[in-house]
């Protein structure tokens, strides 16, 4: 981190980390659950899977009992609407901060090939785990903290357990 | 009050509110930092803690909003979306996250952060989730019986450690003081470098100060529910409460009467309601009054309402709780629902019927013996269709 001036553009952490408490709990009095991410992807995949392959995601499980719940649109779905606020609203502070700038990053010693397959099995195993662990670290830990749920709080003890157990194996790529 | 969907918001006008949601949802992350790996893997490597700051002050914050909201009875805890306990899978797919973070470098909110302002391995990140999930779905039969394994419903954490609401609240508060605190220690070690802290003291100190307090605060701040139900059981805490009453007479003669002002609130447990109750009673336990379906019922405009009990004073500790819940308009049922049985239902006449006013009670209580009783039977047979709440389903 010898970038001063890039480092002091960020919000002070705890400043942020309040609102983001603040806007965490308007949601839940407003709507009665918690923020999320992952479940915006699944959402994208049972939509495309059923638009591609009607008759497998009528005949398979994890599909089916999805769509009974959401019979107009698998994309009609509260996390989807969020997710696509999630990205506009980025997009408008990247542009306010002066951050969009197209670019792949990764670490000092590893090249791009070896970013882009770490980052597609990354994304692939967060994906696939998020499933197990009905939720991300937003909708499972962040929201699962704040209501104290028992489950949030042991997924995310194990997503940041998990992540510092793997990290030394893994150093070379970020180092 | 809350949660304000469905009966405020409308379920269409939800989808706008995810929206705006996470457009500050998304503000607020990018403002943060969280739209570069580099960032957030740091805390894996002690060069920075800013995710572990950010998190913690965010899921203490809004705990904190949680507890006050639903102690003061703005929030009914009990429709909100509690996420379940599936211990094994809980514990693997957070494991298999873990692994995901250090190998992609995001997680999938701040890969949507990240990829919205061109970072192309967020971009990569999702397509990757978008993978993960369809293996999932695919290989659903295969990872059904571990998702599904030990099913412990929905507890909060307090209960599963055995231990107040408050107390937990309060240790992890320190925990999380304790935690920025240590961090900033390790991250200027590991930068080797007396790089600005990004926790000034001047800052530090009175935030520390205010997350301790309220931690206090929680810490004493016992459950409202359960302090009111344990204190009504005292018949001293009752007395102190001052009681419009009705007579067994008044209110049978107002229900053969169909005045349609009074509701009479049964507030016996399910079994005993039943088993025997008035006709036209509902049924509302002292504990059911706290959920926002029955606060709605309570609080009709224009009606009053007549607490029953089997006995007086549990009438009394029933309307007590109401009271406590803003509920006006309530009259206690005088002597319980034994004296409507003794009085009216297995009404014996009295030998002394010399004055003017027995003569009435004899003839209204003869006349009410039958006609209760017919109204009861004719009642069994309706059958009270509850309308039942459902709590919001959420997570991911």
């Amino acid at each position: 981190m010898q970038n001063h001036a890039e480092a002091t553009k960020y919000m002070n952490p705890y400043l942020a980390g309040f609102l983001l408490g603040l806007l965490l709990l308007a949601t839940i009095f407003i709507t009665g659950r918690g923020l999320g991410a992952s479940g915006a992807v699944k959402s994208g995949v049972i939509a495309t899977v059923n638009a591609v392959t009607p008759e497998h995601t009528a005949n398979a499980t994890f599909y089916k009992d999805y769509l009974k719940e959401h019979e107009n649109s698998p994309l009609k779905n509260w996390l989807v609407f969020e997710v696509i606020g999630v990205v506009i609203g980025a997009f408008l502070s990247g542009l306010v901060s002066n951050r969009l700038n197209l670019v792949l990053e990764h670490g000092p010693h590893i090249q791009s090939k070896v970013r882009i397959v770490s980052a597609l099995i990354g994304g692939a195993l967060f994906g696939l785990g998020a499933q197990l662990g009905r939720g991300c670290t937003s909708g499972s830990a962040l929201s699962g903290m704040a209501v104290l749920s028992t489950g949030g709080l042991l997924t995310m003890m194990a997503i940041f357990g998990g992540a510092y157990a793997f990290a030394y194996f893994f150093r070379k790529m970020w180092l | 009050m809350g949660p304000l969907v469905p009966d405020i918001i409308s379920n269409e006008l939800n989808f706008i509110v995810a929206l705006v949601i996470g457009v500050a949802f998304g503000i607020i992350l990018e403002q943060a930092g969280f739209s570069t790996s580099k960032k957030l893997v740091g805390l894996f490597y002690g060069y920075d803690f800013t995710v572990l700051r950010v998190f913690f002050t965010a899921g203490v914050t809004a705990m904190f909003g949680v507890i006050a909201l639903t102690h003061y009875g703005f929030l009914d805890i009990g429709l909100v979306y509690i996420n379940p306990t599936f211990l094994w899978s809980a514990l693997a797919g957070g494991l298999i996250m873990g692994l995901g973070f250090i190998l992609g470098g995001y997680c999938p909110g701040t890969s949507f952060c990240g990829a919205a302002i061109g970072k192309i391995d967020a971009m990569i990140f999702i397509g990757g989730a978008f993978i993960g999930v369809f293996i999932f779905a695919e290989g659903y039969p295969m990872f059904e019986g571990l998702y599904k394994a030990a099913n412990m419903g929905s507890p909060q954490i307090f209960e599963t450690l055995g231990m107040s609401q408050g107390l937990f609240a309060f240790l992890l508060t320190v925990m999380a003081v304790g935690a920025f605190w240590g961090v900033s220690i390790i991250e200027r070690k590991v930068n080797k470098v007396d790089k600005p802290d990004p926790t000034p003291a001047r800052l530090f100190v009175p935030l520390t100060a205010v997350a301790v307090v309220l931690g206090i605060i929680a810490l004493f701040l016992p459950e409202r529910k359960s302090t009111l139900l344990a204190d009504v059981k005292d018949k001293e805490y009752v007395s102190e409460y001052q009681f419009k009453m009705m007579t067994p007479d008044e209110l049978v003669f107002r229900i053969l009467d169909e005045d349609k002002k009074y509701v009479v609130i049964d507030t016996r447990d399910e079994k005993s309601f039943a088993a025997f109750t008035l006709p036209g009673a509902v049924n509302i336990t002292p504990a059911q009054m706290f959920e926002k379906q029955s606060k709605k019922q309570l609080n009709i405009r224009g009606k009053k309402y007549v607490i029953i009990a089997d006995t007086e004073q549990s009438g009394k500790a029933a309307a007590v709780v109401a009271m406590n819940l803003g509920v006006d308009e309530i009259s206690v049922l005088a002597g319980g629902l034994d004296a409507v049985k003794s009085q009216i239902l297995n009404y014996q006449p009295p030998t002394d019927l010399s004055t003017r006013q027995a003569k009435d009670t004899d003839l209204f209580r003869k006349r009410a013996q039958v006609e209760l009783a017919q109204l009861i039977e004719k009642n069994k047979n309706k059958k009270v269709v509850k309308k039942e709440v459902k709590r919001v389903l959420g997570g991911c």
